[in-house]
């Protein structure tokens, strides 16, 4: 279950530098590099070296020539966290490397430690990057990836099911696309759908309080109720619920009271928000009155006090601040949402 | 022990003895001659006990009286406790007497690693003077652990150890503590007598002291700043313009962030010389050298805990600067109330002064606006607010409903 990979892996250097941050693609390019050394030489040993057990008595010995020649691969992770000492001594053997030895330096990338990752760059190391996986579109490309690998295919809205599902770590989104992928070999040839998805995860992973604080401005209770209790489930600390519906309400009362015809980009700068929060916001101000304001961001203040152990049950204070909130749209204007 | 009778105003000494004159430490005691009297008895031995609690609202000089207190006990003049000019007296009132201990913090609460220190210290007998004396100025924010920690030491101290703890009311004290005090109260000092202290000790002008006094509610340390300090005298008016502006929900809102961003600066601003301070004092002791990072082991580990200890000092701090406001704004509304009773301006005479003499015509201007029990209903949303800030809510959003209520 390997993603295709940058051409230098299929020629394995003596010293090669891993940088990212991702650690299950980190990980799989070191078990790449090990798988390389392994097919020549099935006998290869492999030692993991971390900060915490960096010794460099041990570390001397492990990258010196063996007496029979056995092939071994070294593996110092996180380097960028090794101290002074250690930092010296590795840099010292960069040079001359045995010819059995395979030294692999996993780096973070960022600036701590940078001395050390020009100085093995120097060496003439195999540089090895490993993408960085942040945004939702992202994960979705690395799921789809996921299915390419092990010839299988899935569709987007399956992909995004399976993110919501299951969350933004990616160890579990690999996790669970091999178990899908090992679910569904009796017909390997359709691609796998959200039907599929659904029918082995269902649920959200994660919500966040800002889901939550979006719907219940819009004044759709079921839906904002709905999330919140997915919130509440999947240990979303409450505090943070109330503190998104605060600035959920807060931003619609500064949008509405703002003069209406003020462009965007005025309104912005003078709120302090980004520019497509302005038009966001201004699409959930209808609705709303200074009266129904009032009444929501009291809700909001004493559901704060509940959640802050003011109350005895913080998932009771939320759903009636939500209901609350809810409500309090359309309050005096006779429209509901 | 005295008879008791406790009728303020009038002497509680026998007949026939002269009223308290105040001299040496007791002269910054202000308008609590009834304590001073009971401390400086107790100090000759009539009514000298373990343990005192000595309670009273924000500022009436709880910890003045505490320290007093202390020096009197370790004062070497005879006859005179407290006499002010002895080294006892003097080592005491500036922190250094080695049988005096001061607990004070500048944080949300008093810990029990902290208490334990000071339980140790409570079983040594006192190298140099009479008593060991372990002073604890906000003992309300002890911990329910740390007040337990602190119980068995109170109850049977050594036979020469004085426990003296401060809180602003005797319920802010664990029952099992406060039943093993002597319990002082401290009255809210009268206007006049702290715009008397303001003249004598600070110099300030007898209408401007009069005016502060009045205005910082028998806070003392209050009453010398506003008197003194014209930044804080600018803030001050600027919450006190808050009802006049809300006029509507936009500004009710934009009021709320400016009170809260005023109390964040203003935290800040006082945070800031002190944090620069400590933390030069803690890396020159730490050996770290200009232009080097070189220092002792341990160095950066010190440094993290101060500045933690710092972070949480900037929170205590926010909090009672914006609490200090909500004071204000509740005295402005009850003024408000006053004139709407006619018990300020009315038809009878004054019955009652103004809190915040120079903001009149704003008062009127709100009172001619609404109704008594309109201000009541906004008192209340004042005195919530004050309580969910302790309750930890966030500030804004605490003074956000409290604006819009107040609308």
């Amino acid at each position: 279950m390997l993603v295709p990979m940058p051409a230098q892996a299929a020629a394995p250097s003596q010293l090669v530098l891993v940088v990212g941050a991702e650690e299950l693609l980190v990980d799989r390019a070191v078990a790449r590099i090990v798988a390389a050394k392994r097919a020549v030489d099935p006998e290869t040993e492999t030692r993991d070296l971390t900060p915490g057990n960096f010794n460099p008595g041990t570390f001397a010995e492990l990258v010196s020539p063996s007496l029979f020649g056995e092939s071994r691969v070294v593996v110092v992770r996180s380097a960028q966290d090794l101290a002074a000492d250690d930092v010296a001594m590795l840099t010292s053997v960069l040079d001359g490397l045995a010819e059995e030895i395979t030294l692999v330096v996993v780096h973070l990338g960022g600036v701590k430690g940078k001395a050390l990752l020009t100085a093995v760059e120097k060496a003439g190391a195999a540089r090895v990057d490993v993408a960085k996986v942040t945004k939702p579109t992202e994960r979705i490309a690395f799921l789809r990836e996921e299915f390419k690998a092990a010839r299988r295919q899935i569709t987007e809205e399956a992909a995004r099911a399976l993110l919501d599902a299951v969350g933004n770590e990616l160890r579990e989104l690999a996790a669970a696309a091999s178990q899908l992928i090992a679910d569904t070999t009796d017909d390997a040839r359709t691609p796998i759908d959200e039907t599929v998805v659904a029918k082995y995860y269902s649920g959200r992973a994660e919500v966040s309080g800002f889901t939550v604080a979006d719907l219940a401005v819009d004044g759709r209770t079921a839906q904002a109720l709905e999330q919140l209790r997915w919130a509440l489930a999947t240990g979303t600390a409450p505090v943070l619920i109330t503190s998104a519906l605060a600035a959920g309400v807060r931003s619609v009362a500064r949008v509405a009271s703002a003069p209406r015809g003020a462009r965007p980009a005025d309104l912005a700068r003078e709120l302090g928000m980004p520019p497509w929060k302005i038009d966001k916001v201004r699409q959930q101000v209808r609705g709303w009155t200074p009266d129904g304001i009032g009444t929501a961001l009291l809700a909001v203040a004493e559901a704060d006090a509940a959640v802050k152990g003011g109350g005895d049950d913080p998932a009771y204070a939320l759903e009636r601040c939500v209901v609350t909130v809810c409500q309090a749209r359309g309050q005096g204007t006779g429209a509901r949402g | 022990m005295s008879d008791g009778s406790g009728v303020s105003g009038v002497s509680r000494r026998t007949a026939g003895a002269p009223a308290f004159e105040p001299y040496g430490v007791w002269t910054d005691l202000v308008g609590q001659d009834h304590i001073s009297t009971d401390l400086v008895q107790a100090a000759l031995g009539n009514g000298m006990t373990h343990a005192w609690l000595l309670t009273g609202p924000p500022g009436s000089g709880r910890s003045t009286a505490a320290r007093a207190f202390a020096a009197a006990l370790q004062c070497t003049t005879a006859n005179e406790p407290g006499c002010g000019h002895c080294l006892g007296c003097r080592t005491v009132l500036d922190g250094v007497h080695p049988d005096v201990l001061q607990l004070a913090t500048d944080q949300l609460s008093i810990g029990v690693a902290d208490t334990r220190d000071l339980v140790r210290r409570s079983s040594m007998t006192p190298s140099s003077g009479r008593w060991q004396v372990l002073l604890i100025e906000d003992a309300d924010r002890l911990t329910e652990a740390a007040g337990n920690v602190l119980l068995k030491a109170v109850e049977e101290p050594s036979s020469r150890t004085v426990w003296i703890l401060c809180a602003p009311g005797r319920d802010d004290m664990l029952p099992t503590i406060r039943s093993r005090c002597r319990h002082l109260l401290l009255r809210t000092p009268p206007s006049t007598a702290v715009a008397e202290i303001l003249v004598r000790r600070d110099g300030v002008d007898p209408i401007r002291a009069r005016e502060a006094a009045r205005a910082a509610q028998g806070h003392i340390g209050r009453a010398k700043r506003l008197a003194t300090d014209d930044e804080a005298r600018a803030k001050r008016s600027e919450v006190l313009a808050l009802p006049s502006s809300l006029t509507d929900m936009g500004s009710a809102l934009s009021a709320a962030q400016k009170l809260v961003d005023a109390t964040i600066s203003e935290a800040k601003r006082a945070a800031e010389e002190r944090n620069v301070t400590e933390t030069a004092d803690l890396r020159l002791a730490m050996g770290y050298q200009e232009g080097s990072r070189k220092a002792v082991p341990g160095a950066a580990g010190a440094l993290k805990d101060l500045e933690t200890r710092q972070k949480k000092r900037a929170t205590r701090m926010q909090r009672d600067a914006l609490d200090l406001a909500l004071v204000d704004l509740a005295a402005f509304y009850r003024d408000v109330l006053a004139v709407q009773l006619g018990a300020i301006g009315g038809a009878g005479g004054d019955v009652t002064e103004p809190i915040h003499d120079d903001q009149y015509a704003a008062v009127r201007k709100i009172a001619a606006a609404g109704t008594p029990e309109a201000t009541l209903r906004r008192i209340e949303a004042v005195l919530e607010c004050r309580k969910a800030v302790e309750r930890s809510v966030a500030p804004l959003l605490a003074v956000e409903a409290m604006a819009v209520r107040l609308r």
